[in-house]
């Protein structure tokens, strides 16, 4: 029988089956941050559960973190508490953590891709949709709630019935200017945010196979932005040559040995899927969004679409646009490149190429919020820090950020801000704030003009994109 | 786990098409570490307008509503993973949520804690939202066992799917914990074992 990629992945870490039920499945690495774990150890505590496997957990302190001054104790008195209840649990449990100020300290999704902790072939879970992310590896990952937090502490397993397939092919040679994140919001505005509900969904097709490693993370990121549980790619040589060298991944022949079997696990010629859409490269430009779902996209040179439909309109009302507006000229006071989605080291390269010798629009606060530390060091050692720094741009440190604005990292009431974040729900950057999502060159792109500019015209000269 | 078998309740129409977790409990409300109080923040930016006064326009602030039954527009709970949502319904006192679609992680969270969500056809969903702002003091049964939710006193009724196993589940009170501590033995044989 032909297998895609996700059955092969599935089928390895089946505990058991359930007559009539879900299936046990294996989980390889959990990862965990102070926000969704303080209930799930309370919840083994209360019933004198220990934790299985303590060393397939990592631990990273990130949603809830500041970006300045974090050599500083927290002013906030309930994140500290909640930060400190991570450090307590991570510590009675022999969980591995890397708390704030700490060397390998990231946003969790960027932190144990690089670190290697993340590999083909696994099963990864985390109490965080966009753990879709590590899928990129060709990766089960997915998020979980805080009860499934709890079953995988006590049991290193959680209770699944197997999702549907769902594969998408983009083939072609993508524009000049158009990157990884133009790709993944062209494809929701297209099939919208429910299509991949009850599907995990695999993505194909050269556009996909010539991409970075980073660019990759970006796309299976949003998997879960049109309702899939997770997104993957097939392991290939670019897959391989980023693994090698990382911290945690194995090393020499062990490396070799498993290269051999991550080269098994791509979909076999003729596998079905349960469900197939095809797009084609030159058909996908910059894109931005003008509503409050990561559906309502539209390429930045076209038009806000006409829809009489009731939630819709109230989205519109909310962002304080008309139908049939463009987006172009209009003017932005806050600039965000940041987020699980966009903050690895080639966004912040991306932005600095369009950055150098200009200088911010004084109207624009722009924040840069690194991924990891990994990240923060690399932006400065290539020489980054100092594009940003004399074009007035911001560069914070490591977390979460305004992605959520669980911090003070929050948009001012009904300011529209240009994000390379996720989702662009309604106060999801701040109450009132106004999301546009967006890549990180139209992003920096934005930060320059303080509005937004067809970005098509002047992405000729520039090296990275 | 409290036992789910059947509920007869007035509902709260919210005919709101992808509500997402970011609106069922924003962000700035998941500081706590335990799992109580989350209702009070409960659709938050909804309930309330800008300076903190109540949003009289919102259906949970229309006295006319009451009820432990929420009947909502397509694809309920979507975006992020954060079983707070959850709780926070639960909290406020909600036992059903009825939606043309539910978002998986939610769907799974909601089932986690008791909170059955029942996924209508959007013809039957219509029906209830239409009724029940007709009628606030319309009845709607949820039947768990026989997985029907019908309007009280009336031949208008559809049949539910749900998982055979997270059925017996919330019928007998029972969590998945329970459940994978009893297979140790075969989780450890799978780890002694596994091939990749």
């Amino acid at each position: 029988m032909k297998k895609t990629l996700f059955d092969k992945v599935w089928d390895a870490h089946i505990v058991d089956s359930i007559e009539n039920g879900p299936q046990i499945l294996y989980i390889d690495k959990h990862l965990i941050h102070e926000v969704t774990s303080p209930q799930a150890f309370a919840a083994l505590e209360d019933r004198g559960i220990p934790v299985l496997r303590p060393n397939q957990i990592v631990a990273t302190a990130d949603h809830n973190t500041p970006t300045i001054n974090q050599h500083l104790p927290i002013q906030d008195k309930q994140s500290k508490k909640q930060l400190e209840q991570l450090t307590t649990n991570c510590t009675k449990n022999g969980i591995t953590l890397y708390e704030l100020g700490h060397k390998y300290n990231g946003i969790v999704h960027v932190m144990a891709p690089e670190l290697g902790i993340t590999l083909p072939g696994m099963t990864i879970v985390c109490g965080d949709s966009h753990t879709s992310t590590h899928g990129a590896f060709g990766t089960i990952a997915f998020g979980i709630g805080t009860s499934q937090v709890a079953q995988v502490f006590a049991s290193q397993c959680l209770l699944l019935t197997k999702p549907k397939s769902l594969r998408i092919t983009v083939n072609g040679k993508l524009k000049k200017g158009v990157l990884p994140k133009d790709v993944i919001l062209y494809i929701i505005s297209k099939i919208g945010t429910n299509a991949g509900t009850g599907y995990f969904c695999e993505y194909a097709g050269d556009v996909f196979e010539n991409m970075s490693m980073e660019g990759r993370m970006t796309v299976c990121n949003m998997s879960i932005e049109m309702g899939a549980r997770g997104g993957m790619i097939a392991p290939d040589q670019t897959t391989f040559n980023y693994i090698q060298g990382k911290e945690f991944a194995p090393k020499g022949d062990a490396f070799e040995e498993k290269v051999a079997y991550w080269k098994t696990l791509p979909t076999d010629e003729g596998a079905q899927f349960d469900k197939e859409y095809h797009f084609d490269a030159q058909d996908i430009e910059p894109m931005v969004t003008y509503g409050t779902n990561p559906g309502m996209g539209i390429k930045i040179s076209e038009t806000i679409p006409a829809n009489d439909n009731a939630s819709f309109k109230k989205s519109l009302e909310y962002m304080g646009f008309e139908q049939g507006e463009s987006l172009i000229d209009k003017s932005i006071n806050y600039v965000f490149i940041g987020s699980c989605t966009n903050s690895r080291i080639e966004d912040f390269r991306i932005a600095a190429d369009y950055i150098k010798g200009k200088q911010k629009a004084k109207n624009v606060t722009a924040w840069l919020v690194p991924g990891s530390k990994l990240v923060e060091s690399q932006i400065i050692e290539e020489g980054l820090k100092a594009i940003f720094d004399d074009a007035g741009f911001q560069l914070r440190q490591p977390g979460c950020s305004a992605c959520l604005a669980m911090n003070d990292d929050k948009i001012p009431q009904g300011e529209y801000c240009v994000s390379t974040s996720n989702r662009n729900f309604e106060g999801r950057q701040g109450q009132g704030a106004r999301t546009i999502l967006a890549s990180p060159l139209v992003a920096a792109a934005t930060a320059i003009a303080g509005k937004i500019v067809d970005i098509t015209k002047d992405v000729e000269q520039l090296e990275f994109v | 786990m409290e036992k789910f078998i059947t509920l007869t309740s007035t509902a709260i129409p919210l005919a709101i098409e992808n509500i997402d977790t970011d609106q069922i409990i924003p962000a700035r409300f998941l500081k706590a570490t335990d799992r109580k109080g989350f209702g009070n923040n409960l659709f938050k930016d909804w309930r309330y307008n800008k300076d903190e006064t109540i949003n009289t326009d919102f259906a949970l602030n229309n006295s006319d509503y009451s009820g432990s039954i929420l009947v909502a527009g397509d694809n309920f709970g979507c975006g992020s993973s954060r079983e707070h949502a959850a709780w926070a319904l639960v909290d406020y006192g909600f036992k059903v949520i009825v939606s043309s679609f539910f978002a998986d992680i939610f769907k799974g969270n909601a089932l986690n804690n008791g909170l059955l969500p029942v996924q209508a056809s959007k013809e039957f969903l219509s029906i209830l939202i239409r009724t029940i702002e007709n009628n606030p003091e319309t009845q709607l049964v949820v039947n768990l066992e026989t997985q029907t939710i019908s309007i009280h006193n009336s031949e208008i009724s559809e049949g539910f799917e749900i998982d055979f196993y997270k059925k017996t589940c919330l019928i007998n009170g029972y969590d998945d914990i329970d459940f994978l501590l009893s297979k140790k033995e075969t989780i450890e044989a799978f780890e002694a074992q596994k091939q990749y």
